[in-house]
């Protein structure tokens, strides 16, 4: 295992009360696999990330579990150990590509600013390393646009040098947040086939952290479904796509607008994500599911395993968090 | 089919960038190159397109917030670029625009209520004391309920601020509603809400929709015509069913293939294109799409093809289909 995050916990301490942005979620990746994590807005997927990564800023904080990293738990890591692994052996693609580069850069300065701390080449070695990034995530005329600042950038190339600064020092486990979504459909095809080359070139792990099921059936191996900071599903992508097994999954696939499909009406989840102040008592998605029973209401299911896959529903078990 | 309640002809709008001395422009940006298409009464016109490609500058110009370079925009058969300002602003109420962004497009500073009830009264459709029943009604057709009125927006999440966007459009009994991608700011579960929404808004008030969109399959379900754009070009127009089985416009194909699918059984072979959507400054003299065109041919970078009719309404601008073309291919 290359990563395990077990019984994980973010919360977020407002004035109006706590808010569990991951309510104690366990998963691992695997050498090599490309992992999904999916959920709407507000279901802690990008909050997931950011506790991996050691980002989680005030007021929020991991209030327990473990994130162990090759057998290394991050939690428990003073600062200066963890920017040994951040940015070498673990990298993060942000969602923006327009705002997180540093406008008063030139790219291949920010670029050699993390090859040159953690690989410690020098300025002639790493300029070559950054060309050959670039070169490696499609920029045409590498050693010319390495000298661009961000804003002579197209948004598909940014994300492009975003990829290569993730990529700089061969990381062994990629986080990719939303890394298609603030592009054209064009251009997210070649960033995902660019992804999906270079996992099997380099042979890396990518954490995909997306929205979009699209992406997910395009790219992942695996897929964890979030719902209001809990895993309601687990499984591999053949088995969530062609039998998925929770109501809200089974929803979620049915309301994408398909193109084969000559259905007059889209399906739709009746109401909305739940406030997080205010959450139902029993099951997250009670109030928005169609198959509730009365259980659902007062109990909080379990994760369960059913057929090799794994799922938060008492359709399928009696079993009850914290009562197994 | 009905009669087109909207005609756009040779449709132009240009940004000048720089100008040398004299104030001559030297860099000109095409952002809607010579455009025609009609609406239908009754239908929803999807029009789609990359960022940059000039879809928004043309919603923008029926709602009269650009005024076109040249060309012309016959509602009803009156051309609206000819009027004169308070001529023109009497249209505005028959063509009206919901947003992209719900968190953007309303007032913080209102309550719900008088958001839409504002184009009532700027408009004076009705007396004062109407106005409340109105609102009501609005919100009702929309899926909110009464009690909604006296709150503000930032009370409400992204599904029903884009509803409240779309009573405002409403409020003003419009002929023609511009949805500037009404949804692309939503979550998957309720971007189904609002599309469904629309639908049947549609139907109740007898709309005709020009409906924006960057991705071909939101468009797929509420659109009965579609129109592919391409910097400031139409590349294609059909009935969605045509669109999507057969599309001709070598982009057109390339941007269905580009949206990711849910079926796992079977991958399919993708089209993805080389390089990034040229700058729209100074375009040269042939087609826009050739520089990324996996079918381009001799000719295609200088020779900028016309928007042809195909057979059954199905126009496409691309050589390929030229009829000498089409003979030395067969």
């Amino acid at each position: 295992m290359l990563l395990e995050v077990k019984n994980l916990k973010t919360e977020f301490k407002l004035k109006k009360g706590v808010v569990n942005a991951v309510d104690d979620i366990s998963f691992s990746v695997d050498k090599g696999e490309i992992l999904a994590i999916v959920g709407e807005s507000g279901s802690g997927k990008s909050v997931t990330s950011l506790s991996i990564m050691g980002l989680i800023a005030e007021p929020g904080k991991v209030a327990g579990g473990e994130i162990l990293f090759k057998g290394t738990d991050l939690t428990k890591l003073p600062v200066s150990e963890l920017q040994k692994i951040r940015g070498d052996q673990i990298s993060m693609i942000f969602q923006e590509p327009m705002t997180s580069l540093n406008p008063v850069y030139r790219v291949k300065d920010q670029i050699m600013e993390s090859i040159m701390t953690h690989m410690k080449l020098s300025k002639e070695e790493a300029l070559k390393r950054t060309v050959e990034m670039l070169d490696l995530v499609g920029i045409p005329s590498p050693e010319k646009r390495a000298g661009d600042y961000p804003h002579q950038m197209s948004g598909g190339m940014r994300q492009r040098v975003m990829i290569a600064m993730a990529l700089a020092c061969h990381p062994e486990l990629l986080i990719a947040d939303e890394p298609t979504t603030a592009l054209d459909v064009t251009i997210q095809a070649q960033i995902l086939e660019l992804l999906y080359s270079l996992r099997e070139k380099l042979g890396m792990a990518v954490l995909l952290i997306t929205h979009d099921l699209g992406v997910v059936a395009e790219a992942a191996d695996r897929v964890i479904v979030m719902y209001c900071g809990k895993i309601v599903e687990e499984a591999d992508v053949k088995t969530l796509f062609t039998d998925p097994k929770h109501p809200y999954t089974v929803g979620l696939l049915e309301s994408i607008p398909k193109m084969d499909d000559e259905r007059e009406r889209l399906y739709m989840i009746k109401g909305m994500v739940p406030n997080p102040l205010k959450m139902p008592k029993g099951c997250s998605f009670s109030d928005r599911c169609e198959k509730c029973m009365e259980k659902c209401k007062e109990h909080i299911p379990a994760l369960i395993e059913v057929n090799g896959a794994k799922v938060r529903c008492f359709l399928y078990s009696d079993a009850e968090e914290g009562k197994v | 089919m009905s009669e087109p309640l909207v005609q756009i002809k040779g449709l132009k709008k240009y940004f000048t960038m720089e100008t040398d001395l004299l104030g001559r422009p030297t860099a000109v940006l095409k952002a809607v190159d010579d455009v025609s298409f009609d609406i239908y009464k009754g239908e929803a016109f999807g029009l789609v397109g990359e960022s940059g490609c000039g879809k928004t500058t043309i919603g923008k110009m029926l709602v009269n917030l650009y005024t076109p370079t040249s060309g012309s925009i016959l509602f009803n058969g009156t051309d609206l670029t000819k009027l004169s300002d308070t001529k023109r602003r009497e249209y505005c109420r028959d063509i009206q625009l919901i947003f992209q962004d719900p968190y953007a497009s309303l007032n913080p500073r209102m309550t719900i209520g008088d958001i839409i009830a504002e184009p009532i009264r700027i408009n004076k459709l009705m007396p004062s004391n109407e106005v409340e029943g109105r609102v009501n009604y609005l919100l009702n057709c929309v899926g909110l309920a009464n009690h909604h009125r006296n709150r503000y927006p930032h009370e409400f999440s992204g599904g029903q601020r884009q509803r409240v966007g779309i009573a405002r459009a409403l409020a003003v009994q419009p002929k023609l509603i511009v949805c500037d991608e009404p949804v692309s700011a939503l979550d998957v579960s309720i971007q189904a809400q609002v599309l469904n929404l629309l639908d049947d808004l549609k139907e109740e008030f007898g709309l005709t929709y020009l409906f924006i969109a960057h991705g071909l399959n939101v468009v797929k379900h509420i659109s009965d015509r579609v129109g592919v754009m391409y910097l400031g070009k139409l590349m294609e127009i059909a009935d969605k069913k045509e669109l999507y089985q057969n599309p001709l416009n070598p982009y057109t194909q390339a941007l269905l293939s580009a949206i990711p699918v849910t079926d796992v059984t079977h991958k399919k072979e993708r089209i993805i294109l080389k390089g990034d959507v040229p700058s729209p400054i100074n375009p040269g003299q042939g087609c826009r799409f050739a520089s990324r065109c996996f079918k381009e041919f001799e000719g295609c970078d200088k020779i900028c093809p016309e928007l042809s009719d195909v057979g059954g309404g199905h126009c496409v601008a691309c050589r390929l289909y030229d009829k000498g073309q089409i003979k030395k291919d067969a």
